[in-house]
């Protein structure tokens, strides 16, 4: 006879998914809360910094996409916290976790944009760095969290281009447009690179995470993979590249790249960046004031059941 | 038996780990637990489940065909919205 312990790891190395109701180990159930919902939290809380152009996009095409995209974020983080619900937890717990400070989202929206070429550069490199962790997360050990990846991806596919499209409008505009899009790239290539997290020696959750197969490449490799693909991408734009340490490296078949500051990286993490106060600020502020649509909500459902009882009566 | 005072359940089947439930059909039952036995009996002879979830007909709510024009237009002038719309050039088409 196996033990539920035995029979979750056979599962797990068989590559079989584990679905909400089986067996699990708390600490697993534990680290996927963590993880998915700290997904969630970034899907929505990324809708701000892009947000903040849709009324200044420079046209109406440029604008319809804009808020395209903007929706479909707010629509991933709701597959990625009903994702997080089937382990037994509530999203209003969750939210608040968040609004608290105790639950992390993305650094990376905590930085601010300040010019048009940056909805260009997000689109491109945030989106296209989510991609690629992405694109390795649809087969990840838990099944929800799996089936909402491969459904993010699908819908991911337009983002990444959009972005690109605008900064080749940009690049290839006039000298004062190519500038805007050379300093979007230069404020957003490093903070990108920091999406993947520490090295893997520095990770604290990595081990285990990739032993339970709920990550499936290492933070390292996933940000390799990164690197490599945007070289080709920079040139194209006739954009410098930021990095003036990326060599490649035959050996390895990679670029060698320079090294992240990573004294930023945590600074950032525990709340010092540019916009971490603003962020939660407004995400609490957006909730509060949503408030009196959530009670009218129920008052109109507790008045809809009274109705229907009375009628059953009367029946 | 007559059918009439049976509650009508519709089945849905997960086929593998992994993937979601799909909608098979539908069945009469007494309650939830036969209709779960019913569903084994009849959807999944052939080992086509691992799992499988009934729920009570009258309990879905579901769109009007006949509304689905009004109710999916919003999203038919939309076209920016899939990938194939952006034309990139050759050399940076792999994203
Ligand atoms: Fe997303
Ligand atoms: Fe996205």
């Amino acid at each position: 006879m196996m033990t539920p312990e035995q029979n979750f790891m056979r599962k797990i190395e068989a590559e079989e998914k584990i679905e909400p109701k089986d067996w699990m180990p708390e600490s697993y159930r534990q680290n996927l809360i963590r993880q998915i919902s700290q997904h969630a939290h970034s899907e929505v809380i990324g809708m701000q910094p892009e947000g903040n152009w849709i009324t200044r996009a420079p046209s109406l095409r440029r604008k319809a996409v804009l808020l395209s995209k903007v929706q479909d974020e707010g629509g991933h983080g709701l597959y990625l916290y009903s994702a997080t619900e089937t382990l037994g937890v509530k999203r209003a717990d969750l939210i608040a976790a968040m609004q608290s400070g105790e639950a992390k989202y993305a650094s990376i929206f905590n930085y601010p944009t300040q010019t048009w070429a940056d909805i260009g550069a997000i689109g491109w490199l945030v989106d296209g760095a989510a991609i690629v962790n992405q694109v390795s997360l649809q087969r990840t050990s838990y099944g929800p969290y799996s089936r909402a990846m491969i459904r993010i991806c699908k819908e991911e596919s337009f983002h990444q281009r959009q972005g690109y499209e605008l900064m080749i409008a940009l690049a290839h505009g006039s000298p004062e447009q190519k500038a805007m899009a050379q300093d979007a790239l230069n404020r957003f290539y490093w903070p990108a690179l920091m999406m993947f997290g520490p090295h893997d020696a520095e990770s604290a959750h990595s081990a285990k995470s990739m032993t339970w197969k709920i990550k499936r490449e290492t933070n390292d490799d996933l940000r390799q993979k990164f690197i490599d693909q945007t070289v080709p991408q920079i040139e194209f734009l006739g954009l410098e590249h930021p990095d003036k340490d990326l060599k490649w490296n035959a050996e390895r078949g990679h670029y060698d790249s320079g090294e992240i500051d990573w004294a930023e990286f945590y600074n950032v993490i525990n709340g010092n960046g540019h916009c971490n106060r603003q962020r939660v600020e407004h995400h609490i502020r957006a909730h509060e004031e949503g408030a009196w649509v959530r009670d009218a909500m129920t008052a109109y459902n507790a008045k809809q059941q009274a109705k229907t009882a009375e009628q059953r009566q009367a029946a | 038996m007559a059918t009439d005072n049976l509650e009508l359940y519709e089945v849905f089947v997960r086929a593998r780990r992994g993937l979601d439930h799909k909608h098979v059909g539908s069945l009469h039952a007494q309650d939830a637990e036969q209709a779960l036995e019913y569903a084994r009996d009849v959807y999944t002879r052939r080992s086509e489940g691992v799992s499988i979830w009934v729920v009570r007909s009258r309990d879905i709510c579901a769109s009007q065909e006949d509304d689905s024009e009004s109710f999916y237009d919003p999203s038919d002038d939309k076209p920016y919205r899939h990938a194939t719309y952006y034309q990139l050039p050759e050399a940076v088409n792999n994203m």
